[in-house]
Parts: structure tokens; sequence; C-alpha cells
């Protein structure tokens, strides 16, 4: 690795560029068992445990491919919005690596299962269509391990648990203009998928792993400039940041009078900074041809319709609905979709409650903060959909004030239980019966003579005084709006004595 | 008991009047191979232990009183690059001399599920590449029939012992005519099924587009009963075929007559040889028992050769690599960097023939000459098989030579590979085809040396291929 000792643009010469950038994402799928075999993909088994001759490339063993993971990358094309081929075709692409066992990925090269797919995103409140070229299937290799042996120096040591584990990879069109929209569309991406279920796409876990072409040109040019893939942007953090260095370096050896290389170069997240791993002269030569031990994968009509009769509404469709249907603002309707979990949560609260709105702000709110506050995801929620939803009917219903709500929320929380048994145990009803609170009021009148003259005089802030003082009289519970109007009528049916 | 006159029949004759049990069989069989091994080098290894509880096995179905299966008892040689659990699996070369898989091919598990006794593991050229059993890394094979002569190749250990008596019955495996090229040398019968009918699962891969598993005898009853035993669907390889498997031993019932044989004009315009002249005289004794005899064409019989050595060596470039000294083969001692590892265990460990196909393989393969090369030559395979749908509108079958010549001296053309490859013209067209083929045995040549006519089918066409050759066996025997 050569360290680079280039100076960076500035923001000014970088404003004179556009960014061009394209994203290689690997998404591992969700399934029980490896690709092409039975091995099970479950993460942290001790290594070369989750092994059998297939994943191991042992002489005379064969692929078999596993429908379950066709079925996921199907649900994956079919969310991207994609063109699915009656037939796509495997490949080998041949190159020698220790943790590579068979000498080749199986792969598809010039037959993907899907392509021509879309996303939007929206940046800086403008939407924008990012074009996908194809997504097509593979599987994993192991994972060799540098360091933590005591003969480290010179060993390495290799776990193939992870071989054979079942890959997607999206390929985008160059269809991005900025680290910003790069970082949009992969997240995008993330949530899509984890929607749909295709995978959990935990990149600590390796799940979700990145790669990009970046290249720049004068702003108004048509050609593209010469791309570097940065390799190893493994954290949305990462990726922006590589993104932005790569710009600058590209725009800054460009304003220098130099020439961009075509390179592969990886991303060192500890300096911030990509550096050459190999140039296009040392390109691999994959020498792809069709995978012989697989037969061609057909997918019929009738395996597609089975698949599109499981997929759940994409987040796209459910945020225009939420904006829609329950009229929530942009940002809120972004929020509830980011993952399936939050949006069906607020959905089933929504309904519950009537009154989407006020749902919205609560599972943004309270529910947001406390679930934060204790580590926990949305699926983990003490308070069910349900019975946030009831909290908010019964404020609706003026049954309980919003305040007191927000006093009975965190029992829920702490407790499970619903509102209505807290309210119950606790004797937080709102009262809102007039013949109950008149008594209260008179009692107020009585106690504040200065302040009823006052009042009577035309100063009528002092009112604020006065209902509180009632509230307090009925620890909070009285119906705020019914003690204020029973006030201003007693203070003024006095004035006529 | 005289080993090298068995049969499936007689064995299990024996087995069912108590003549012998199985463990006494499989003790004096494999005591019989070892003595007579240094013969040929037809066996690389033995595995008494296996053969042994394998007999056992047979013996305590029969005092039970259970079926002990089709193939109870029989003598089996496997080829080495067909895996066996716990039994060492060379495939011919250095790289695996000490490999022990831990899995059984889909083949050797249905073999000892019907009965069959492993008793040893056969020599072959180096990852099956090879016509000759010249390239393999533990010596030569000698012919049974001439010593001073090979037995073909690369299933010539296979072929071997069954000529040489010291299995009943043999597995081989055919990429380009390595089962019938040797079957035709040694004078046994070696049937290449069609591609798909036999799993390939646990035969080390040589070229996967074109390897078969297939079946060594000394009768064409007994190939076609070992073929019923090892063919089948197996969920385990995903080419393997799910077409019912018919009973080829009952298609052997000589009934022939009106049956169409075409003979390819080009394979036999520069026949004038010994060779061409048994071919047609057992043409003539197939005519006699009532066939119809007619001349076909193959046109797209002369790119057969250049097509089958780029997708073969392509595909086998892709396969070997897994031989790199990082996991089970072995390893070169002194590699500072892993580019050294690769280079000098595979450098030390392949033999010539291998890596000139790794070569040529890797050039086919690479950018800018992928589509002149490999995606040519899938586009000639496909005219080569559809030469043979079009002959087969008109003929049952197509007769053909199995090799040029009968079997010649070691080291006659260890050191010319072209003529080597040239040599496999008229089986590497099935091969392409990938259509069931076969050879048995019509006839020796002025000195002794074995003939074996080539008999090829349509698709699934085992069955008529089994009738014709029993029928041309009961005529030259």
């Amino acid at each position: 690795m050569s360290s680079s000792a280039i100076d960076l643009a500035s923001p000014e010469s970088i404003a004179r560029y556009e960014p061009v950038i394209g994203l290689e994402v690997h998404v591992q799928l969700a399934t029980a068992t490896k690709i092409f075999c039975g091995c099970p993909t479950s993460f942290g088994a001790p290594p070369n445990t989750n092994v059998c001759p297939v994943c191991l490339g042992l002489p005379g063993a064969l692929p078999v491919l596993n429908r379950a993971a066709v079925e996921l990358a199907l649900k994956a094309a079919l969310a991207l919005e994609c063109e699915i081929p009656a037939q796509s075709r495997f490949a080998r692409k041949n190159y020698f690596y220790p943790d590579l066992p068979k000498g080749y990925q199986i792969s598809q090269y010039d037959e993907p299962l899907a392509g021509c797919g879309h996303v939007e995103i929206v940046v800086n409140g403008a939407v924008r269509r990012i074009g996908v070229t194809r997504v097509h299937m593979e599987d994993d290799a192991g994972k060799s391990i540098h360091d933590g042996f005591r003969d480290s120096g010179r060993y390495s040591y290799v776990d193939l648990n992870r071989s054979g584990t079942p890959l997607i990879e999206i390929v985008s069109e160059p269809d991005m203009r900025s680290s910003e929209e790069a970082y949009a569309y992969l997240m995008e991406i993330k949530q899509t998928l984890q929607f749909v279920e295709v995978s959990t796409c935990d990149m600590e876990k390796g799940h979700l792993r990145c790669d990009a072409n970046v290249s720049v040109r004068l702003k108004g040019a048509e050609k593209f400039g010469v791309k570097a893939e940065v390799k190893n942007l493994n954290s949305f953090r990462f990726l922006k940041q590589a993104l932005d260095y790569e710009i600058a370096r590209q725009v800054a050896v460009l304003e220098s009078g130099g020439r961009v290389v075509q390179e592969t170069r990886l991303y060192n997240p500890e300096v911030g900074e990509t550096f050459s791993m190999r140039s296009k002269e040392d390109a691999h030569d994959y020498r792809y041809f069709p995978e012989p031990d697989l037969v061609p994968l057909r997918i019929s009509e009738k395996w597609l319709a089975g698949v599109r009769g499981v997929m759940p509404e994409l987040p796209a469709h459910k945020r225009a609905r939420f904006i829609g249907e329950f009229g929530l603002r942009e940002y809120d309707a972004g929020v509830l979709t980011a993952t399936r979990a939050s949006s069906e949560y607020f959905e089933t609260a929504a309904r519950v409650s009537g009154d989407p709105k006020t749902a919205a702000n609560w599972v943004m709110g309270d529910l947001m903060g406390l679930l934060k506050a204790e580590g926990k995801e949305i699926g983990e929620s003490p308070v069910s959909a349900e019975h946030l939803g009831d909290l908010v009917k019964r404020i609706a219903a003026g049954e309980i004030s919003g305040k007191l709500a927000k006093e009975i929320f965190p029992k829920m929380f702490s407790s499970g239980q619903a509102a209505g048994a807290i309210i119950e145990r606790e004797g937080l009803k709102q009262i809102s019966d007039t013949g109950a609170l008149e008594k209260v009021i008179a009692e107020v009148i009585a106690g504040f003579p200065k302040q009823v003259t006052q009042y009577r005089a035309g100063k009528t802030t002092v009112l604020n005084l006065l209902v509180g003082q009632a509230m307090r009289a009925t620890r909070g519970q009285a119906n705020v709006t019914v003690v204020t109007e029973l006030l201003k009528r007693n203070l003024a049916g006095g004035e006529k004595c | 008991m005289d080993i090298p006159s068995l049969t499936i029949e007689s064995v299990r004759g024996g087995l069912l009047a108590r003549r012998f049990s199985a463990v006494e069989l499989a003790d004096e069989a494999l005591r019989f191979a070892q003595a007579e091994n240094p013969r040929t080098n037809a066996y690389l290894h033995f595995s008494p232990e296996r053969a042994l509880e394998g007999a056992r096995r047979v013996d305590d179905r029969l005092a039970r009183g259970e079926d002990p299966g089709p193939l109870a008892g029989v003598p089996v040689a496997v080829k080495d690059v067909i895996v066996t659990k716990g039994v060492r699996t060379t495939c011919g070369s250095r790289l695996l001399e000490r490999y022990i898989p831990p899995y059984d091919a889909t083949a050797v598990e249905r073999l000892e599920a019907a009965g069959g006794i492993i008793l040893g593991k056969t020599n072959c050229d180096e990852f099956a590449m090879g016509s000759s059993t010249e390239n393999s890394a533990f010596g030569p094979v000698r012919n049974p029939v001439a010593p001073d002569r090979v037995p073909g190749g690369s299933s010539g250990g296979s072929a071997a012992a069954v000529a040489q008596g010291t299995a009943v019955l043999a597995l081989g495996s055919d990429t380009g005519g390595s089962i019938r090229q040797p079957a035709s040398f040694c004078g046994v019968v070696g049937v290449t099924p069609t591609y798909g009918r036999v799993s390939r699962y646990g035969l080390t891969a040589f070229a996967s587009s074109l390897d078969h598993i297939g079946p060594f005898a000394r009768s064409v009853a007994d190939a076609a009963t070992l073929l019923g035993v090892i063919a089948g669907r197996d969920s385990r390889d995903a080419t393997s075929a799910a077409a019912p498997v018919p009973d080829y031993r009952a298609a052997i019932d000589g009934r022939v007559k009106g049956l169409k044989l075409g003979l390819p004009r080009e394979y036999l315009r520069d026949l004038a040889s010994e060779t061409g002249a048994l071919i047609t005289r057992g043409v003539e004794q197939l005519r006699e028992l009532g066939c119809e005899v007619r001349d076909i064409s193959l046109p797209a019989t002369d790119y057969a050769i250049a097509t089958y050595y780029i997708i073969a060596t392509a595909e086998a470039s892709s396969n070997l690599a897994r031989y790199d000294g990082v996991r089970y083969t072995s390893r070169s001692g002194d590699s500072e960097t892993l580019a050294d590892l690769y280079r000098n265990t595979r450098g030390e460990g392949f033999g010539a023939e291998c890596k000139r196909r790794i070569m040529l393989g890797t050039y086919v393969l690479s950018h800018g000459y992928y589509d002149a090369y490999y995606l040519k030559a899938q586009k000639v395979r496909a005219l080569i098989a559809r030469d043979f749908e079009h002959a087969f509108r008109e003929v049952d079958a197509v007769i053909a030579p199995v090799s040029p010549f009968p079997a010649f001296k070691l080291g006659e053309k260890v050191d010319d590979p072209l003529s080597m490859y040239l040599s496999d013209i008229y089986t590497i067209t099935g091969s392409l085809a990938g259509i069931p083929s076969m050879s048995v045995p019509c006839g020796t040549t002025a000195a002794g040396l074995p003939v074996g006519m080539q008999i090829l089918t349509r698709h699934f066409g085992e069955p008529v291929m089994f009738r014709l050759a029993g029928a041309l066996e009961q005529q030259t025997s």
C-alpha cells in the first residue's frame, strides 16, 4: 500500500466538479442453510464446524441450489422493482485465495437473476430515482484470520463456516451525484431488504457490504471521468467519509494537471483515507464460464407469482399511504417506515386510536424515547401497539388528559399493563362531571376572594391561577376545559348578585 | 474357487447354495488380487477392512434369509478418482497421495447397498487425464493381455483388473473415452451411460459437463446389472436425470431383428486397418441377425477434437484449482509467500499432462479469448449433438470403432500428446453429445490384441445398446 501524500482539493474546487457514483452492495440472505449445501448459516459457531464436503470444496462434491435462497433473492429483486427473466444461469468466477476452497466462486455473470430495477431516494427534499443494473446470486467465501494466534506472524488461519453462505449482489447504475445520495441509496436498500425480510442487513456481522465506483467530471461535462473502485466501506459512516475523501482526492489530482488512474482502492477508516490496492493492469482475469455443475435456473410464472403473493407492502408505498391516508408529514412517515416493525407498530396503534397523527407523535416521541433509553428495539416494546393505541383513544375521548397520559405511559412501559388497568388501580379517571366539580369551584371562589375581585374588575389573567387551584384540588383529574368553563360561568354569575 | 471366471450370477449361485460365504470369497479375492497385482499395477491400494465388512453384511443378510442384493458378494474395483470414505483416494496424483475422503460417492454407496464388495482402488491417469494410464504418478498399468502394452486410459486400472480377473466388476470414469478405450484395449465390456444417468457426486471432477461414471465387466449382462444398480436420480447432483431406470439386464433378449444401425462414413473412411476389418465383421454379424445397416453422416466430426480439448480443458483448469496446498493436498515445503505456496505446490504436485491441460484451459477462458474459443466450442458442441439427433431419426444405433488402433506399447506415444489426443476421435463425439455408448469386444488382431466395437444410442437408449451388445457378444464368444 502506498501512502497518499497528496493534498485534497479545496471546497471551491470540489464545487466545480460533479461526482459520479455507483455502488455494489453484497447482502447476505437470511436463509437457515447455505446456498449449495445443507450446512447451517448460523453466526458464531466454532471455526470450521458448520461445514461439509460441498462447502469445503472437497474432491467430488457438487453444489445443489437452495430454493429458499432463490426465493429470498426474488423477493429482493421484486422489492427493487426489477425485471426477472424466465431463466438465469450460474457461472464460475475463478481466482485463487486460501479462504476460497473451490478455487472459484459460484456467481452469476452474463445471465443474472434480475435487472433493470430502481429505488427512489430523497435528498434535501428532492426525489431521485437510482437505477439498479442487476441483482445476482452467489456464494460467500470463508474467512481468513491474519492475527490473534500465537504464530500469526508466520501463518494465517482459515475458517470456512461462512463458505457457501448465500449472497446477492446488487449493482447500481452510476446514478448518484454525491456522497449524501450514496448514503441515502444504501439506507434505502438496507431498509427495503429488511422490510421484505430478505436479510438482517447487519453490517457489523458483514450481512451488508458495500464497494463504490467513483469518478468526477467538471460540471456540465458529458463524459464520465476515470473511475476508481473503493472497497471496504462497511459502515454508513465509512461510506460517506471514503467517498468524500475519494472525491476530493480525484479533484485534487485533476486540478494539479494529473490524471486519475483506473484502480482498486481500499478505505482505511483509521486514517480516513483510501489507498491504492491494485491497478487495472493487475486486475484479476476471473475467467468466467457457465457453471457446469448446475442446470440453468428457471423461474416459472407460478413460482414468481407465489413469491409475489407473500411480499409485504414496500416501505416507499407505505410511506405514501401514511401521508395520504393518515395525513402524516413526510418526515414522520419516513421515520415510522424506517423498519417494518416500526411501520406495523404505528399502523396498529393508529387504527386502534382513531387518531393517527397523535398516535404518530406518541410512537416517535414517548415510545421511541423510552426504547432508546433502554436499548430496546420496537419489536421488544413492553407496550403493545394495541395498548398505545388504546391510550391515545382515551385521550381523544376526553377520558384522560394528555398530561395525565404522559404520567400513565411510563407506568405502562415498566409494567406492560394496559392504560385502563393503571387508571383503574390509581383512580386516575378524568373528572368531567360538572356536578362533582361544582363543589370544588365553589371552594376555590370562596378561598381566593382577592383574585375573584381582580377577575371581576377585568384582570382576566388571574383565571389561570384559579383553574390551577381547582386542578390541584382534584389531584389533576379534573377535565381542564370543563373546570375553566365552570369557573367562568360562576365568576360571571357572581357579578350579578 | 476360480476367481477370474466369476460372474455376478455365479457368485450369487455360490452364496445361495452356501458353497462359500461372502467373507470367504472376499478374503480369497483380496488375496488373489494382491498376489496378481504386481503383474499389472492395476490397483493402487486395497481396502481389505471395507471389503470384509461389506462381506459380513452380505452374510448377515443371507443368514437372516433376506435378499442379499443384486451384487451380493461380487468383488468390485473402483477407479481412484471416485471417493471412498476412509479409503485413500489419490486420483493418480502426488497431490492427493495421502488424501482420505470423509464421504462416499453416490455410486459407491449404491454399489455397496446392492451387496457389492469393494476390493480396492484402481490406477488411472492423473485426474483422469490421458489415454494410456501412463500419466499416473504411481507408475503405469500393464495390459493383462499384452504386458508390454498399455491398458488404455484413463480408467486403465479398472479395465486391467476386470481383464486380469482380479475383480468381477469395476467402476471407471469417462470424460472423452476413458472407459470405452481401455475396455477395447483390454478386451472387456465398458459402458459410458447417458450424461446424468449416474450421479457424479463423489466423482473427482475433470470436466464436469463431460464426466461420467460407468461400469466395466467381462460380460454385457454383468455391465448391465451394475449400471442398473448405480443409475438413477440423486438429489446431490443437480445434473442427474430423473428418468426411471429400466431393467437393463432384461433388455438383453437377442431381439435385434429390424434394428437399424448407422455407420458414419466420417469414421470409416480411413480405417483400412485390422481394427476396421474387425468392426466391419462385427457389423456383418449383426446384419446376419436381422439388423439393417445404413450409411450415415456426422458432418461436424472434423471439429470434435478441437471442441473437446477446449471445453474439457477449460472446465479442468477450474476444477483443478482447489488442489492448491492450502487444505488437503500435499504442500510444498519452503514457500515464503502465498503465491510461492501455490506455484510450488502445483508445480511440484501436478504431472506434465495436467499442467498442459490447465494451461490450455486457462488460456481459452482468458479475457478476450473466451468468445473465440470456449463460446465457439459450445456452439460446435451443439452441432455435434444435432448430428446425432439427425442420425437417430433414421437409425436405432450408431456403430463406430472405439480407437483407430489396438493397445500400443508402453512409452510409444508418451512424448506425442497430440497424436494421443487425436486417437480419441471416435469416443469424443458421443461424449460431447451426452449420449450413451459402450465398447463391446468384437475380436482380436492377428497379434492377439483385443478390439472393441462402439455402440452409441440416443439419450437414455441404454436398453437398445445392451441388446445389440449382447447379441454381438453371443456371436463373438
